[in-house]
């Protein structure tokens, strides 16, 4: 059957549900799901088409997870549920989505882009003859899906050409989960048709490294350092600073990359995720990765040579300069 | 096991980037290129994996226009074995910008047929167009299993065992047979340089052209690319470093309360 004659309507958010040891041991949602739902009904809204929602997991989680939903406005909430989705893997969510989407047939599917949407949404798409529109940044009339290229230094409009289903995952903190819209949904039950040979990769449960030995989730202040510092030697500026402060040191992924500081002072998605009175960013060009780790910061400092970082565009206090100056310098003003 | 690795050629981290004259793209005119990072950590993840097995073969793989020839020999310098580069046109319909990521994995799709390798390495995202799928979609067009965000990669019997990172500092280990595709994060080995030996082996490393197959019509159009409007006001300061560090100080101590 051709794209062509399926009479496709709606959109479908896939929101992502999360069990075992990485949630606490008890089940529960990825946060980003609910911006991705906000998402959804506002495309809905602004095109006049009703807007619908999918779990997938085993169904004993699905089940008690969706009854969440019948108090917020969507036509359905689809309980994907099937044994052979108890642990996620690639293979069972395409399969199990592709026949969710013959039946519920949306033009629109919207995900969080989550680090599990990056592995299955790109394979989901490529089934269906169809790109997936990742990472945006914003929707605009049209559609028109807005991405960013360079790590945040351009902005990109996209549009989804042809009749197929348009696939979108949306940026962590675009959409405001507490925008999600009260109303009334029906839960309906979608039993896929999966078969354990389908599922050719075997995960096994998450874990964490050896234990912490810093808690940067507490440090009132924080200096954090990026790869605008050069060279491992020249951290001493920064741990100088630190010291004045009183802060601990945080990082930028590449630092903790290059071995220079321990993984565990990492902040961003895959790393810490902290709240401090003063965070002050020091060669740090901010992109979103490290950003969704620091923005709830109560007062944002960065120090950049590059007017254009992003990372201004969540500072308080902004200096465009060279951090080899004006560390040093702030350095011996606390002192004083 | 013959491991083919996919690198992108993107502009310089630093480079000034401007929007190209169609704008649409960005402006190639002055940007200084270098092989795009994960994809240096997928390189380097291919060769340890050949230096533990005491054999094998690394294939670099590329798609791009003439000046990705640099990236290639970069490779072939730190130690691939030999490059095929799917050459595009410079700009216009038939160039990279021109394919969205189905197009362009459709061009690698042909080029990793012809040389049926046991493993195909990616980077997990390019820091130029920043899709972060262009792997996926060449597991799922070769019909390849496939991984995501691996930090780690060994064999388990005849098979592969690798170490995938999750979100907030948890990772998990995913067990899979061969052939299979990964998408490499930085970060799980320390990059290692081009030495002046490798730079010379390179020159008589085989690079294999390739013309790229006519593009198809895009299903992710892009509309237009301009500079983010700044939302935020960010309070700037300015002066020498000493009075900015002044006005800092200022601030700690009367505003942010931390001094
Ligand atoms: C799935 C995924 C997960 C990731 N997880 C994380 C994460 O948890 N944490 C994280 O941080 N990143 C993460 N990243 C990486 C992220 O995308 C960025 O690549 C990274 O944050 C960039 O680090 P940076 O700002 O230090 O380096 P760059 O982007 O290279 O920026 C360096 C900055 O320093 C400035 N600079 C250079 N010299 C000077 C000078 N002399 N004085 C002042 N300024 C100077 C430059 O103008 C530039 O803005 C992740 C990426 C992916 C795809
Ligand atoms: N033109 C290309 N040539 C070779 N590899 C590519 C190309 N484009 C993307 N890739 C690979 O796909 C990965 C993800 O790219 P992207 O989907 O653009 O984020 C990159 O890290 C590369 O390994």
């Amino acid at each position: 059957m051709s794209d062509q004659i399926i009479n496709r309507a709606g959109v479908l958010v896939v929101m992502e549900q999360k069990s075992g040891a990485a949630a606490g041991g008890k089940a529960g949602w990825n946060r980003m799901s609910f911006e991705a739902l906000a998402a959804g009904q506002k495309l809905a809204a602004n095109l006049g088409v009703a807007c619908s929602a999918a779990v997938v997991g085993a169904e004993e989680i699905t089940a008690p997870l969706a009854q969440e939903f019948a108090d917020k406005k969507l036509e359905a909430v689809w309980v994907v549920g099937h044994a052979l989705l108890e642990h996620y893997t690639a293979d069972g969510w395409c399969t199990a989505l592709e026949q969710l989407i013959a039946e519920a047939k949306p033009q629109y599917v919207v995900f969080p882009h989550t680090y599990q949407v990056r592995d299955f949404a790109p394979a989901l798409a490529t089934r269906l003859k169809q790109v997936l529109i990742s990472d945006v940044t914003a929707i605009h009339d049209g559609p028109v899906f807005v991405r960013q290229w360079m790590q945040g230094k351009l902005n990109a409009d996209y549009r989804h050409a042809g009749d197929g289903v348009c696939f979108v995952s949306v940026q962590a903190g675009t959409f405001r989960a507490d925008a999600v819209e009260s109303g009334s949904a029906e839960v309906k039950q979608f039993a896929p048709q999966l078969d354990a040979a389908q599922i050719r990769t075997t995960p096994s449960e998450p874990f964490r490294e050896a234990a912490q030995t810093v808690d940067l989730t507490a440090a009132p202040v924080i200096v954090s350092v990026g790869r605008g510092i050069g060279e491992q030697d020249n951290l001493a500026i920064v741990e100088e600073l630190a010291q004045a402060l009183g802060a601990e040191l945080a990082a930028s992924r590449p630092i903790c990359d290059n071995g220079w500081l321990p993984m565990e002072r990492q902040v961003g998605s895959s790393g810490q995720t902290v709240a401090p009175k003063l965070y002050l960013a020091v060669g740090i060009s901010g992109a979103i990765q490290h950003l969704v780790g620091m923005k709830g910061a109560k007062t944002i400092i960065a120090i950049n040579k590059d007017p254009d970082a992003p990372i201004f565009e969540i500072a308080d206090i902004g200096v465009v300069g060279d951090l080899f100056e004006i560390v040093p310098a702030l350095t011996r003003a606390i002192k004083q | 096991m013959k491991i083919l690795v996919a690198i992108k050629q993107v502009p310089e981290r630093d480079a000034q980037i401007r929007v190209g004259a169609d704008g649409r793209s960005i402006d190639e005119g002055d940007a200084a290129w270098t092989i795009n990072e994960p994809d240096a950590y997928a390189l380097e993840e291919a060769l340890q994996l050949k230096e533990r097995e005491g054999a094998g073969e690394v294939v670099v793989l590329c798609a791009g226009p003439e000046r990705a020839t640099s990236s290639l020999r970069e490779a072939l310098a730190k130690g691939a074995d030999r490059a095929i580069h799917i050459v595009t046109d410079d700009e216009g319909t038939e160039s990279l910008a021109a394919r969205d990521t189905l197009g362009v994995a459709a061009l690698l799709a042909d080029a990793a047929k012809a040389e049926s390798p046991d493993l195909i390495l990616t980077g997990l995202q390019s820091d130029d167009l920043g899709a972060g799928q262009t792997g996926v979609v060449l597991a799922e067009l070769l019909g390849m299993p496939h991984a995501t965000l691996i930090m780690h990669v060994e064999r388990a019997g005849a098979g592969l065992k690798v170490k995938r990172e999750l979100e907030d500092g948890w990772f998990q280990h995913v067990e899979m047979p061969l052939p299979a595709l990964l998408t490499i994060q930085s970060g799980g080995n320390r990059l290692r340089y081009a030495t002046l030996m490798g730079i010379k082996k390179a020159k008589s490393k085989e690079t294999r052209t390739i013309d790229a197959s006519a593009a198809t019509t895009a299903v992710a159009e892009i509309v237009k690319v301009y500079p983010p409007e700044r939302v935020k006001r960010t309070e700037m300061l300015t002066g020498s470093a000493d009075e900015i560090a002044a006005k800092i100080v200022e601030k700690l101590k009367f505003e942010v309360k931390v001094l």
